[in-house]
């Protein structure tokens, strides 16, 4: 009966939906259809590990290849981004010590990227659109191989998540800038400028400090949102691009693909999408480190003006590191290669690695800490960002990319390590940590379980993207399928790391679910019973 | 001239200790941080020195390759060097069609395989029987896809797609395609 009583009202009834602000609930919304959408981008990687082992008879190679379409781009953003644009539209203003600027908006935000996935993934599962998501022209407008119809439908669930995106944009910098009822009028363009780290930068320089206006982790959640913005609008022109001659094969008339230079389209579209992948995701991740090592030991942080300017440096980096995903075009010029691919990309181990020293000093600097769950977590990041970014600057490298390019070893221990150990783990710190907060002081129900989700993940997370580097080295390509078994033995193994990473993240489902009760996690997608634009309810400020 | 093989057991070798010690290091820090002791004592010259070591790490990197890999200064050069051979490949519709004559090359010549696609992104690579891979390039429709080569070690190799070009793309294969003699 007590099982019961907890598996409906969770952990001791502590948690009660009702108390919660309507900022509290859009936040766990956020942060539950975020975990759902990882349960779906997990099942379909286990999925596919299986098939990578031996081809299973329910899915054809059609099938297989619009799975590794919608696999990441649900990752990224029907799980990453719902739940770092959760996260920070409740930092931001918490924070600021202010109302975020529209609670509207982000609720905007929130069905759009929602529906917007599961429009994407629809039209692939029904369909099977799969260019992947690299979409290398001529590729997605090859109505040989892909329906134009499923393919205008992916591409619109694609444009509902950019619009939801281009209004968390705006919620953001408005929450920054603008200047509440009943408040002082704010200076916003000074507020502007401490966000984008000019002052910060300027602060190195100058021998009498300034005072920051806006606190470490709102700049970094600024700058990483202004990596954001562009990159939505790289892939909205692309889709338009896309969905141009897609309609116009549904009207009866083939435009000709050659219009479009393959080339020229490759570096725009890798312009933007690195935006994300070496811009947002880098610069994110260290504002979530800063964060969090200064919440767990309540000091200030080491070197915070350099932290600051690296900031700002790893923001210029990412608009210059593109050409290290076009090292093996041999179009591409030489110059570009170098520069832009090799020596500038070379800047983000500097950056990167600058971030995790800074962290592990102020941690450091409060030594002895107890090893709760955000500070574990914390620490897998840190650790999968330092097995990552070293991948990425090798496989950087003109001689190196000649062999390693289009791998296993690319996606395994540089891309799986990064967002599975990586970013997954530093997020998830940010959820052990947020929860009491967000739930009005709700208990874990089982600290056993999140152990087991600690070490789960971690080795699961590692152990994956090791075995597929190795296969990698031994010339197993990304993105292809080997039905012979060549390399049986790394893709059993990595696909026994994928069973610890898909049961770990059921054991912090259950402990969710437990934690808060059923009718607690139905209760957070009822309407606010409090009218209040607080973030918190009066007695829980 | 060296083979790939040869530089990824080096890389096996680099990676594989530096995942062991960083490994250890966060498995030492986050024992050590649970435990009494001085805190606030790092230096911000240490800091700096980390700075500076990583900027060089990262562009020593690049040097050191492009003076120990022997195809990074070729391909960069290949429009001043004279290929001894030149073999001229298309691909079209997921298929790739071959020279007429067969692929035979010595190990002491320097060959340019030129690549081009009427229709999709392809990719070119040579794979050893035991599917470990020689080399690879991207091949881009309008667009000059050459690279130049000089093999390490005879044998037969043959030709896979590198680059994903739809579900037909998964089986572009063709076996034995280049013989590379002494």
């Amino acid at each position: 009966m007590n099982y019961i009583n907890t598996l409906l009202n969770g952990e001791q009834g502590i948690f009660k939906a009702d108390t919660l602000t309507p900022m509290q609930k859009i936040t766990l919304r956020f942060v539950v259809v975020g975990l759902v959408y990882y349960a779906f981008a997990a099942i379909e990687g286990m999925i596919m590990r299986i098939y990578e082992i031996t081809p299973i008879p329910i899915m054809n190679e059609k099938h297989f290849f619009a799975m590794m379409t919608a696999h990441p781009l649900v990752g990224i953003f029907g799980s990453t981004y719902m739940i770092v644009f959760g996260a920070f539209l409740f930092l931001v203003p918490f924070l600021m010590k202010k109302p975020l600027w529209s609670i509207k908006a982000a609720n905007w935000t929130f069905f759009l990227i929602t529906i917007g996935t599961i429009v994407m993934w629809s039209a692939g599962f029904l369909s099977h659109y799969a260019p992947l998501y690299t979409l290398y022209w001529p590729l997605p407008a090859d109505f040989t191989q892909f329906s134009a119809v499923g393919g205008a439908v992916f591409i619109f669930g694609i444009a509902l998540i950019m619009v939801g995106t281009l209004i968390f944009v705006v919620n953001i910098f408005k929450t920054i800038v603008y200047t509440p009822d009943g408040w002082d009028k704010q200076p916003a363009g000074a507020l502007l400028i401490s966000a984008l780290g000019i002052s910060g930068s300027q602060n190195i320089f100058r021998k009498n400090k300034k005072e920051h206006l806006v606190p470490l982790p709102v700049a970094a959640i600024a700058r990483g949102t202004v990596d954001i913005l562009l990159n939505a609008l790289i892939i909205t022109f692309t889709g338009v691009l896309i969905l141009i001659y897609m309609l116009w094969e549904i009207g009866g008339i083939s435009l000709k693909s050659t219009a479009i230079d393959a080339l020229l389209y490759k570096n725009w579209f890798w312009w933007g999408l690195d935006l994300i992948a070496d811009g947002a995701v880098l610069i994110f991740v260290a504002g979530a480190w800063y964060l969090l090592a200064t919440l767990i030991t309540g000091k200030k942080l080491f070197m915070e003006n350099w932290a600051r300017a690296a900031l700002f440096v790893e923001l210029v980096v990412s608009w210059t590191v593109w050409s290290h995903h076009l090292l093996s075009d041999q179009a591409q010029p030489g110059i570009l290669k170098v520069v832009s691919g090799e020596m500038v990309t070379a800047f983000e181990l500097v950056t990167q690695g600058l971030a995790f020293f800074i962290t592990l000093v102020t941690l450091w600097s409060a030594r002895p800490l107890k090893m709760t769950n955000p500070l574990k977590f914390l620490l897998g990041g840190l650790l999968g960002f330092a097995l990552a970014v070293p991948c990425g600057i090798l496989q950087a490298d003109l001689g190196l990319n000649r062999i390693l390019h289009n791998t296993q070893w690319v996606v395994g221990p540089h891309v799986h390590v990064a967002v599975l150990v990586g970013l997954t783990m530093t997020l998830y710190a940010a959820i052990y940590f947020l929860f009491p907060i967000l739930t009005n002081g709700a208990k874990w129900y089982s600290q056993k379980l999140a152990n087991f989700h600690f070490w789960a993940h971690l080795l699961g997370g590692i152990g994956m993207g090791a075995f597929m580097g190795m296969a990698g080295l031994k010339g197993m390509l990304r993105r292809a399928i080997y039905v012979d078994g060549e390399f049986n033995i790394y893709m059993i193994l990595a696909g026994i790391c994928g069973v610890f990473l898909l049961l770990a993240f059921l054991a912090f489902l259950y402990n969710i679910i437990m934690s808060v009760g059923i009718n607690g996690a139905l209760g957070i997608f009822k309407p606010a019973k409090l009218k209040t634009k607080d973030l918190l309810p009066a007695e829980g400020k | 001239m060296a083979d790939s093989n040869d530089v990824l057991n080096g890389l096996i070798v680099v990676y594989t200790t530096y995942s062991i010690l960083i490994i250890s290091l966060v498995a030492w820090f986050s024992y050590r941080i649970t435990r009494q002791g001085r805190g606030g004592l790092v230096k911000p010259s240490i800091f700096y020195t980390w700075v500076i070591m990583l900027a060089v790490l990262g562009v020593t990197l690049h040097l050191f390759t492009y003076n120990t890999i022997p195809w990074s200064p070729m391909d960069l050069n290949r429009a001043d060097i004279k290929p001894d051979k030149v073999f001229e490949i298309t691909v079209s519709n997921h298929q790739f069609q071959l020279p007429a004559e067969k692929m035979i090359i010595k190990t002491s010549e320097k060959v340019l395989f030129k690549v081009t696609s009427t229709d999709l992104t392809y990719g070119f690579g040579l794979f050893r029987p035991d599917h470990t891979m020689v080399l690879q390039m991207q091949v881009l429709p309008g667009h000059i896809n050459d690279i130049l080569w000089q093999f390490g070690e005879p044998g037969i190799y043959s030709i896979r797609s590198t680059e994903y070009s739809g579900p037909k793309g998964a089986y572009m294969v063709v076996k034995d395609a280049v013989e590379v003699t002494e």
